[in-house]
């Protein structure tokens, strides 16, 4: 059921379509999951390879390639389009204005994701997923990934023309919290996405047709990070979606300001894009100037996260107390800790503190090069995209996979064990890594091969492996509960069910100023940022690129 | 939910406590802003900046890099001019005089690799078509590794070799 004023109820086909993406999305996760504990347990001397070697899957960096590409691009991409797709839905409460034109894009995307897998198996793909040229690998890598990219832009299209649609038929009302957190999380992806686009087609793909005899290697960093650091607020704000405007009413609360929240989701937009020299401050060939000025703006996209912070907390203190919880911090035990999609939540943003603790640290120009292409870097993403992410969805899927298959969530308490061994599992591989990497410890690097490892890293090697060990029984145990909902037989009875999660503000959204609820001022500003911070060195490195670094498989 | 108009006119309002807040975490950013514009101004913390551009192709065939190794300039100041390929670093081995300060440069002459210096600040990303360089000086004697820290093929993990600072002049 939605709330009493729901003049549209989502249809059956509405939640196969939803169910679809998740489907998928798990699957990826499931697959792409079993390799990160293989690197763990190589990294502290049980190497496992050679078992898998019969099946074509013993070489580590083919192995780091499945990870990193089912896990941060496929489990996000897929779980982010399908729950965008509920959240235009529900929110708008009417159906989209072209359901084939988003089917038509789920459809690009799957065929983008068979296309690039075939490679990743064969072993004509091990680049890793930056594949930072002139590493060379098979064109239809490149040609998948394209094709899911450009999937997930038809999406957003059919977003786009469905929220048309709706405010013309409501020109005065202010459009829902969630439905336009989800519109800016999409135009910011279209808007970032470019840079990647702009690298395959031009480079990447030609020089793997044999069309050129060369790529520009500094020329693809900077496209790339273009589109790599905004690829982070693409994971994460789907997750700040749900804790804004969900979590409050999973809570028993409310959401403490709309106006703040909607603020925070602009900025987002605003300053995502303009920071990605942050992730090449050891790079060659990017003038320090440059540099120190997307530091500073780095500096500036922290703002939003710290916005985020508080109204996140409010709302939770709000609901807490009104639950009967008290004192200064003693509120924290009153909310609904029993809840597997609540607790996975809050779990999600206590990591996520750290995480963006460690975030600061990576942005700053000098201290950067301590930590640059070191453990301290997958360690840290690990309390982002691993975490603030991964363990939200995680928390979303309780409600959402019921919500869509209309079969209730099986065995609630292992949700919780699950979310409960997620968050041990990543706080001591996660702690590992930063420590390894601030004593050297290089990233993605088949660690047992090399011979310079000094005997003080190798406690912490085995810290990380046992986190490593749990976090897999966590995923493990995540992806049973949710292949055991959907594929059950019991049903929801009538009148039962999963309520659309849909938190209310505190003050009326028609109270939040007007230029809070419009596109256009901020895309403007957007747009006229990018051109600032990165038109004159993109200028720059166009006009004396190179392309003769010829094409090199690993 | 949202239909009801209230007689209010539509404002930027904000909680007093989160005004405190965002005026608290504006001061805190600002705060680092400025640590990192003194640390990499005023005491002179280095990244790597863009240096002369070189074709990957040729790059080795011609001074300075058809000997890669160490250039003394005197007063304690060496070049080192290393060259990263699949899966070694050329030379493997440098060797100075404690006290001495290094200047790196580096080149690829096929895939991007990377040179971490263990236990220094030194740490670059290495582009072919492309020079890096960073300065350091070494004041205690010792053996320092340097690693590729970019991954760039099968063999990645051995990639590395050493800075062996003598603790009495005559080294190079």
């Amino acid at each position: 059921m939605l709330t009493q004023e729901s003049v549209y109820e989502v249809t059956q086909q509405d939640r196969r379509f939803v169910g679809a993406h998740l489907l998928v999305a798990i699957a990826a996760l499931s697959v792409g999951s079993l390799f990160g504990p293989l690197q763990a347990f190589e990294w502290s001397g049980l190497d496992l390879y050679g078992l898998l070697e019969p099946i074509g899957l013993g070489d580590y960096y083919k192995g780091l390639t499945i990870h990193g590409v089912l896990n941060a691009l496929v489990w996000t991409t897929f779980f982010i389009t399908g729950f965008f797709t509920l959240v235009m839905i529900a929110g708008l409460k009417r159906p989209l204005r072209y359901p084939g034109l988003n089917r038509a894009g789920f459809y690009t995307m799957v065929v983008g994701l068979v296309m690039a897998a075939i490679p990743i198996l064969t072993g004509a793909a091990s680049v890793l997923y930056t594949f930072y040229p002139p590493l060379q690998a098979s064109w239809a890598f490149y040609l998948g990934l394209t094709l899911v990219v450009v999937g997930s832009w038809i999406e957003g299209y059919g977003f786009y023309l469905t929220m048309a649609e709706w405010r013309r038929d409501n020109p005065h009302t202010r459009s829902p919290f969630i439905v336009l957190a989800a519109l800016i999380t999409m135009v910011m992806w279209q808007i970032a996405t470019l840079g990647i686009a702009v690298e395959i087609l031009t480079m990447l793909l030609p020089a793997a047709l044999g069309l050129i005899d060369g790529t520009d290697p500094e020329l693809g960093r900077t496209l790339f990070w273009f589109t790599g650091h905004p690829l982070v607020y693409f994971w994460l704000l789907p997750a700040y979606l749900s804790w804004y405007g969900m979590l409050p009413k999973q809570a028993g609360g409310k959401l403490f300001s709309d106006t703040l929240a909607r603020l925070a989701f602009w900025l987002f937009l605003l300053l995502s894009i303009p920071v990605g020299f942050h992730h090449q401050f050891a790079d060659p060939g990017v003038p320090v100037g440059w540099k120190y000025i997307h530091s500073i703006l780095t500096y500036g996209v922290a703002f939003p996260s710290m916005l985020t912070l508080f109204t996140v907390v409010a709302s939770l203190e709000y609901a807490a107390r009104k639950r009967g919880g008290q004192g200064l911090l003693g509120w924290i035990r009153a909310l609904p800790w029993g809840n597997p999609v609540v607790s996975a939540q809050l779990l999600a943003g206590i990591l996520f503190m750290f995480g963006g603790i460690g975030g600061i640290t990576n942005a700053s120009y000098s201290v950067n090069l301590v930590i640059h292409n070191t453990a301290w870097v997958p360690g840290h993403f690990h309390l982002t995209v691993a975490s603030a992410v991964t363990l939200s969805f995680f928390g979303i899927s309780y409600w959402l996979i019921p919500y869509v298959t209309g079969k209730p969530l099986w065995k609630e308490k292992w949700a919780t064990v699950v979310n409960w061994t997620w968050f041990v599992g990543m706080m001591i591989f996660s702690n590992a890594m930063h420590v390894l990497g601030l004593l050297g410890a290089p990233r993605r690097t088949e660690l047992g091969q090399a011979p310079y490892v000094p005997d003080e890293w190798s406690g912490h090697l085995f810290r990380m492996s046992v986190g490593g060990a749990i976090l897999l029984v966590g995923v493990a145990l995540f992806v049973v509960i949710a292949a055991r909902t959907a594929f059950q037989k019991e049903r929801f009875g009538p009148g039962e069910g999963v309520e659309f999660p849909i938190a209310v503000s505190m003050r009326d959204p028609q109270l939040t100023p007007l230029w809070l609820d419009r596109f256009k001022p901020w895309l403007i500003a957007t747009v006229v940022l990018i051109v600032v911070a990165y038109g004159p060195q993109l200028f720059e490195q166009f006009s004396n690129a190179s392309f003769n670094s010829p094409p090199i498989s690993p | 939910m949202t239909e009801t108009h209230s007689e209010e006119a539509p404002s930027f309002e904000a909680d007093p406590f989160e005004k405190r807040w965002m005026v608290i975490s504006l001061g805190l950013l600002i705060a680092f802003m400025l640590t990192v514009t003194i640390a990499g101004f005023a005491l002179g913390f280095q990244v790597p900046g863009s240096e002369t551009r070189v074709d990957p192709r040729t790059v080795a065939d011609s001074a300075p890099w058809s000997e890669p190794g160490l250039r003394d300039r005197g007063n304690g100041e060496y070049d080192a001019y290393v060259i990263s390929k699949q899966y070694t670093f050329d030379p493997r081995t440098i060797t100075v005089p404690v006290g001495s300060a290094v200047t790196f440069f580096l080149t690829s002459t096929d895939v991007q690799h990377g040179f971490k210096l263990q236990n220094t600040n030194v740490n670059m990303q290495v582009v072919p078509g492309e020079v890096s360089k960073l300065t350091v000086e070494f004041d205690e004697a010792g053996e320092f590794d340097y690693i590729c820290n970019e991954f760039c093929g099968a063999g990645h993990a051995v990639m590395s070799g050493s800075v062996v600072v003598e603790a009495e002049a005559g080294g190079a």
